[in-house]
């Protein structure tokens, strides 16, 4: 059997048992692990899988079940249990199918390349971007370098004749590097990503994780001041995912976002611009369709600085008499669709990182932020988190810095933005995020 | 129950050594959940699952190769062993006999919670949701989730282990948005147990008052401080500090890659001698509690620091190969796709002879951290961050004003270094612990513990 028959075949059974709707969601899977260290494979893994979730309907209550037995009485049992769980839900006048499904065609998800890679090969691409970070001088070890890829294929089915699948691959790899010693160790990350390992450059990973940990060599704790601040790419990315689970219609009207009731409100500088987009050809989180079968779009949410619009799934924009903006997201078959960023893509603006510091003047440059999630409050957008990186002394990269935190609130730190860079880059943490480095006014520094 | 016997075991792992290897696992799982919350005032997102599978380890001087496969049947456990021999190129290895595999379960479960009506659980999160919400008219929002998860074990090594254990875990959380004027505060409180229905029987509402009123109270705080100030850190929760400032640095795995502050340094005096931490996977009932760990070593208590000396790491069999010990039954995965690498099971301070009052009372300006809201820490150096979820000010001895925006940051060494006193107020709190991608129920926990001085970052200038 095929994903998309399984899929129906599940959507069969929940309807024979009673649901009134249903909708099947089936994925398999293989990948591929390989983590190097000192020069040896420390481990590779070999991988397969293969699951179902079933979403039943019951008059306005819906429950879900999944699991990985797709037999014919997996499949049954899967879908009577999904329908049964449906009983312990409230009735909710605003669940249910999607009323327009259908899939956007989206280029080059799937890339051939990836099967004719063997595991020599993969294995030569990780232990070379180890080779790369270890070759800088001053960098003490590689912790780790990491090579991974996915080739996945899912299939939707519903009740209304919905059936459709697609394949996707993603090959990454990334590296830790320590620079210094004892106390004064420091770390950097460098990654890349793509469709197949082709498309992944072992030296720029490497050399990027030791110029990251090479820049904090000998950081110190600073003293707290007010200051323009630069977020490189990687922490401008986990500040914009951060932002973007914010804009989520669900957040919004269950009380639990900053930008609640701020729609068509300026939220940012006009400098700022960010939209949703998964038919991005390049972006990991594309797809034709999202989990309950909307087709995919771009969704523009804050151009020239004013908040657009938010993002939805079914029933949040039935609820708010909206249409979907094909943002309901499945992490995997084993949890029921909810609403989530695809691909969030700051637009780019003018000026390279050096531009930035060198438009700041004075102040802090920041590589790293800890601890953002639990740092920030959703609702009131205050968040005060650890941050590293480095002084902006006449317009450059000066002295190093550690054990400093960086605090605002979101609303501020988006309407003081003052520069965005043109380069843009996919960063992999926080969702999936395409941001280049910011140039924030001022901020709030703390540390001796 | 049994997803594989003693004989299929022992062809999967000769197969896994045809090519040779130092050591081989076969570790098969049979995963059961059902998780419902309450959220807007309706009670939504009910969800079942059943998943089984398996996960064959070979391991070969430094190296690990590794496969994992949804479902136990005969022909993909043997095509796993397979292909996981591929990468190697030695001469086949004979794998110890293998005996029946001994249950380790030493956790009761005294009501199983599959076997209580979904109705009644639908019930449970109403009940929670009224208590939140009375609390006060400022109250807005509230989510509570129950989860409860079966987790049946069977693991068999080349060096002839066998064993099984079933684990049964049960948890309910709260978490609660008061508004007032412009001003939005969110609460959370959390239990969750190696248990079964009993856990959440006796006042489950406690959860989503304490959830409430953690919000209620912030409606009312001030600026955090910033600058270096004494910090009181609470019990249960609070222990998320020695957690990850400390704990995961004892993970024999960073420790032998010399990414650990705590590397060479068993011996060391690095706290005042009133000063013990544990890890101990095998108290009764706690969160973080298994009757073997992910690689059949069976749970034991471990001595981390004693009387401020680190005496211990904390070790999965991999990493216990290399250094001559014994596995302390740290060896702990997600599931059957992850393989398992040393981690925290309940890991807290002992219990000391001040009181709480005591510490609070020993301080003229300084910070009560009653709960965190999450941390980061990078083990290599021991530095870390924490966002205070719930604080306080103390001022001449005494609680004040409630303190929102603050945020913890310093050195695990320096913070050991700095405890100059430990409550007897032992509590251990349910949370989740990530690590390279695999997250596992961990107990963290604490008495009252205060620390001379700390960084506080906070939004007062």
């Amino acid at each position: 059997m095929t994903l998309e028959d399984t899929a129906t075949r599940a959507v069969e059974y929940a309807v024979d048992a009673g649901a009134s709707d249903a909708e099947a969601w089936t994925e398999e899977a293989t990948s591929r692990r390989v983590r190097v260290y000192d020069g040896e494979v420390e481990s590779l893994s070999d991988a397969g899988g293969r699951g179902v979730g079933v979403r039943a309907f019951l008059d306005g209550r819906s429950g879900y079940a999944y699991g990985t037995d797709l037999s014919e009485p997996g499949l049954e049992e899967i879908a009577r249990t999904a329908r049964d769980a449906a009983e312990a839900a409230d009735p909710d006048e605003y669940a249910g199918l999607p009323d327009d499904f259908g899939a956007t065609p989206v280029e080059g998800l799937a890339a051939p390349g990836l099967r004719e890679w063997s595991t020599e090969r993969k294995v030569e691409l990780a232990l070379a971007v180890e080779r790369a970070a270890r070759e800088r001088p001053g960098v003490t070890q590689v912790e780790n370098a990491v090579y991974s890829d996915a080739d996945g294929r899912v299939a939707l089915a519903n009740s209304r004749g919905f059936s459709a699948g697609y394949e996707a691959t993603q090959a990454w790899a990334y590296a830790s590097a320590f620079a210094g010693e004892g106390a004064d160790l420091m770390t950097g990350l460098g990654v890349d990503l793509g469709r197949d390992p082709g498309e992944l450059d072992p030296e720029a990973i490497g050399g990027e994780a030791a110029d990251r940990a090479l820049a904090l060599v000998g950081a110190r704790q600073p003293e707290s001041r007010r200051c323009p601040v630069v977020l490189d790419a990687f922490v401008a990315a986990s500040f914009v995912g951060f932002i973007g689970s914010m804009l989520s219609a669900d957040a919004v009207q269950r009380g639990r976002s900053l930008f609640a009731d701020r729609e068509g409100d300026e939220v940012a500088a006009s400098v700022l611009a960010l939209a949703d987009d998964a038919t991005d050809p390049a972006g990991p989180s594309s797809a034709p369709f999202d989990g309950e079968g909307s087709p995919t779009r771009r969704t523009g949410l804050i151009e020239g600085g004013r908040l657009l619009t938010f993002l939805f799934d079914t029933r949040t924009a039935r609820r708010a008499g909206r249409r979907s903006t094909a943002n309901a997201s499945r992490g995997s078959y084993r949890a029921p669709p909810s609403v989530g960023t695809s691909n969030l893509i700051v637009e780019p603006g003018r000026g390279d990182l050096a531009a930035l510091l060198r438009e700041a003047g004075e102040g802090l440059l920041v590589t790293d932020v800890a601890g953002l999630h639990s740092g920030v409050n959703p609702v009131s957008g205050t968040f005060s988190v650890g941050a590293s990186g480095r002084l902006i002394e006449g317009g450059e990269p000066g002295t190093p810095v550690r054990e400093l935190t960086i605090a605002s609130d979101l609303l501020s730190m988006l309407k003081a933005v003052r520069g965005v860079g043109a380069e843009g880059r996919w960063v992999p943490f926080g969702g999936s995020v395409k941001a280049p480095p910011v140039l924030i006014g001022e901020m709030a520094v703390s540390g001796s | 129950m049994s997803l594989v016997d003693s004989a299929l075991a022992a062809r999967v792992l000769e197969r896994a050594l045809a090519r040779g290897g130092d050591f081989a696992e076969l570790y098969a799982e049979s995963r059961q959940g059902f998780a419902i919350s309450l959220d807007d005032g309706r009670v939504e997102r009910p969800q079942a699952g059943r998943e089984r599978g398996a996960c064959v380890r070979v391991v070969s001087g430094e190296s690990t190769y590794y496969g994992h496969v949804d479902g136990v049947a005969e022909p993909d456990l043997l095509r796993v062993a397979e292909s996981v021999a591929q990468a190697l190129r030695a001469e086949s290895r004979e794998p110890a006999r293998l005996g029946p595999a001994t249950a380790a379960t030493v956790h009761a479960v005294q009501r199983r919670p599959e076997e209580v009506e979904a109705a009644r659980k639908a019930d449970l999160l109403r009940a929670c949701d009224e208590r939140a919400r009375g609390m006060a008219a400022e109250v807005t929002q509230a989510r509570i989730g129950y989860a409860e998860s079966r987790r049946q074990v069977e693991v068999f090594n080349s060096e002839g282990r066998a064993a099984t254990d079933d684990r049964t875990r049960v948890r309910l959380s709260a978490q609660v948005v008061a508004r007032r004027d412009g001003r939005v505060e969110t609460g959370t409180d959390t239990r969750g147990g190696h248990a079964g229905w009993e856990l959440v029987e006796s006042d489950p509402e406690l959860v989503a008052k304490r959830a409430a009123r953690r919000a209620l109270t912030l409606l009312d705080a001030v600026d955090a401080p910033t600058g270096r100030l004494p910090v009181v850190v609470g019990n249960g929760f609070g222990g998320v500090l020695l957690h990850e400032a400390v704990g995961h640095g004892l993970e024999a795995d960073a420790v032998q890659k010399r990414a650990s502050v705590y590397a060479g340094r068993l011996g060391e005096r690095l706290a005042e001698p009133f000063v013990t931490a544990y890890d101990d996977g095998r108290r009764p009932n706690d969160w973080g509690s298994d009757g073997i760990d992910d690689e059949g070593t069976p749970t034991r208590p471990t001595t981390v620091i004693e009387e401020g000396r680190l005496v211990s790491y904390l070790y999965d069999v991999v990493c216990a190969r290399k250094d001559g010990v014994d596995s302390t039954g740290n060896g702990r995965r997600e599931s059957f796709r992850h393989v398992p690498v040393p981690r925290m099971t309940n890991t807290f301070f002992a219990p000391g002879d001040a009181t709480p009052e005591g510490l609070i009372g020993g301080v003229e300006r300084g910070l009560y951290a009653v709960s965190f809201g999450g941390g980061q820490v990078e083990p290599a150096t021991g530095d870390f961050v924490f966002g205070v979820s719930e604080g306080y000010l103390i001022e001449g001895g005494e609680v004040t004003a409630p303190v929102r925006g603050a945020t913890l940051v310093g050195n695990g060494v320096e913070a050991l270094r700095a405890i100059d006193g430990i409550a007897a107020d032992l509590e251990i709190a349910s949370g989740y612990c990530g690590k390279g991608g695999q997250s596992v129920p961990a107990g963290v926990g604490q008495p009252h513990v205060r620390i001379r001085e700390l960084t506080v970052g906070g939004t007062a200038s």
